[in-house]
């Protein structure tokens, strides 16, 4: 399974970065930091089918960091929801692919998101939703750093706690860059996973988010935390822009930019080259 | 009977049929008049405290798994505090919500001008997909519910909460979408919504005795406004007046005027005149807007007898 895992990510980032590249412009550095969550939950952890993408019952997966839309896309399509040339289609007008998630037009995509904030309310709604239709459903959901200064964060953390939604896994893209600066220079969340405990959460750290095995592992010990009535919060240390040293070094720069044919040439060999 | 009390009623009808149905709360139970349905339906009733903007995306979250979530509070609350959420969340989402705000305009009171909501109408009225609808009585209220339930899509419920007289008659068939006209006239149309409806039926009743007729239509669905009855009655008369509890830009005064805007009539505005509100019982604030029974009396007699 370990080089399986290896494997998929390897190519949900090329797709990713093909599905940015040939637009020229996107979200990279936010999609690229989140690949081997995404690869973990469509292809390891979560109870879903391709061909039924409205199964009753399923694992639901909320992205409230709407704008990592391309990289999801691409984990969809590997995943067999619709074919990868439709990746291609990425914010062309009429496409149902847009720059963030929508549920009224992807399919696998289960809720819509991309004011911040409000997709992990949702699914802390759909968790309650689970709980009362005692399906047995894990509910994920995946925040930004970035995100975490919306109130409304912590409106859902508060209220998922008390009303005891332990079937939901959230985790936090901890890559410590948004649009304007550093996460700590504009309005700093740390200490974080403090903050989660004190409301109420079981919170586990991964050291090195973008490494699948660790991903794995929490996931494992998350869902062992049901039956807590506590959600839980994993922490996911991650790099933003991870996987292409250029895009990796631009840093703050990297939330939203352009790829040129010949930059998108050189992510694609990067990762092709890498193990 | 109030019309929390009737709500409440019917809400606990819409429960015990479809254990979908379901509300939430911004710690405002009591004042919606549905927190003894909490003892009664454990499991779908949820308190998610002073949080809207997490209330109305928890809601869109349970729509999303095939529940029918009803979010309840204040209008300014339900409406103002959580318009993105309403917005993204629940319309643009396309989620089956509905929303529930109370003492709606000057019916806010002694709460005062914070709580005193004269623009809900038309923040949500900008926003696609959302259904407005303000009960007059409740007949119409009870008649509405079902309904409404039934529609599959978010719909804002603009609910004065306290006791209302009955102006629609038992047996009263209620189409979400049809405008009621309740009384035929000549003279002057009158639209109007709300807590206000009973008062300008009874100027049209005193003024027939004067020999004034004064159509008197009930647009209890803002938005999508029936245009057929609208501008039908607005041409049958040839002189129109919109009545409301509601900033006159925006609510029912600007929605009558887009729908009569290619084939115009002279329409005049009674409602709050772009202004704040204030502290003070419903008479005083009725005063103050200029909406005072014999304000609408008045007004009514003036533009028919033209």
């Amino acid at each position: 399974m370990n080089n399986d895992l290896k494997a998929i990510c390897k190519d949900i980032r090329l797709d990713t970065i093909r599905c940015i590249g040939h637009l020229g412009v996107g979200h990279i550095g936010g999609c690229l930091s989140i690949v081997e969550l995404l690869g973990v939950l469509y292809f390891d952890a979560m109870h879903i089918d391709p061909k039924n993408p409205k199964m009753a019952g399923r694992d639901r997966l909320v992205v409230s960091k709407g704008h990592a839309g391309p990289a999801v896309y691409a984990a969809l399509a590997n995943r067999g929801y619709f074919d990868k040339a439709e990746l291609l289609t990425l914010n062309q007008g009429g496409t149902n692919l847009p720059s963030h998630c929508d549920m009224n037009r992807t399919p696998g995509i289960d809720m819509t998101a991309g004011s911040l904030g409000q997709g992990f309310s949702c699914a802390a709604g759909i968790a309650l939703g689970s709980k009362l239709e005692n399906d047995g459903a894990t509910i994920y959901a995946i925040l930004g750093d970035g995100e975490s200064q919306e109130g409304q964060i912590w409106e859902a953390a508060m209220f998922a706690a008390a009303k005891k939604l332990d079937n939901l896994i959230a985790f936090t893209d901890y890559n410590k860059l948004q649009i304007d600066d550093t996460v700590a220079n504009v309005c700093d969340i740390a200490p974080l996973a403090d903050k989660w405990r004190a409301f109420g959460w079981h919170v586990i750290e991964v050291e090195n988010g973008n490494d699948a095995e660790a991903i794995k592992a929490a996931i494992a010990e998350a869902k062992l935390n049901r039956g807590s009535g506590r959600p839980t919060q994993v922490i996911l240390h991650t790099v933003k822009g991870c996987g292409v040293s250029f895009i990796e070094e631009a840093g703050v720069a990297n939330h939203n930019m352009n790829l040129s044919p010949e930059q998108t040439e050189a992510a694609l060999r990067e990762v092709e080259g890498a193990c | 009977m109030e019309m929390r009390a009737i709500y409440a009623e019917e809400m606990a009808k819409l429960m015990e049929a479809d254990r979908h149905v379901c509300i939430l709360d911004a710690d405002l139970a009591k004042a919606s008049g549905t927190r003894k349905l909490y003892e009664r339906f454990p499991n779908q009733m949820f308190d998610c405290g002073i949080a809207e903007q997490n209330m109305a995306s928890v809601a869109a979250g349970l729509a999303s798994y095939g529940f029918k979530p009803y979010i309840e509070s204040f209008t300014p609350f339900a409406t103002r505090r959580c318009c993105d959420q309403i917005a993204i969340s629940i319309a643009y989402a396309g989620m089956n919500v509905k929303i529930v705000g109370t003492d709606p305009g000057v019916t806010a009171q002694l709460n005062g001008g914070t709580h005193m909501s004269m623009e809900d109408i038309g923040v949500l009225r900008s926003i696609p997909r959302m259904v407005i609808f303000e009960p007059v009585d409740g007949v119409q209220l009870r008649a509405a519910l079902p309904v409404i339930n039934a529609y599959d899509g978010p719909v804002y419920i603009r609910l004065f909460r306290k006791e209302m007289p009955d102006v629609f008659e038992e047996g009263y068939k209620f189409d979400l979408f049809k405008a009621d006209t309740m009384r035929e006239g000549t003279d002057l149309t009158v639209f109007v919504s709300g807590f206000l409806t009973p008062d300008v039926v009874a100027a049209a009743d005193r003024l027939k005795a004067e020999g004034l007729s004064v159509e008197v239509v009930n647009v209890h669905t803002i938005k999508p406004i029936d245009r057929e009855t609208v501008i039908a009655a607005a041409h049958k008369t040839g002189r129109v007046l919109t009545v409301e509890n509601h900033n006159i830009l925006g609510g029912l005064h600007a929605a009558v005027l887009e729908a009569l805007a290619n084939d115009p009539v002279p329409t005049f505005a009674m409602g709050v005149n772009d202004r704040f509100g204030e502290v003070g019982k419903t008479p005083y604030l009725r005063k103050v807007m200029g909406f005072t029974e014999e304000d609408i009396y008045n007004r009514m007699k003036e533009l028919a007898a033209k």
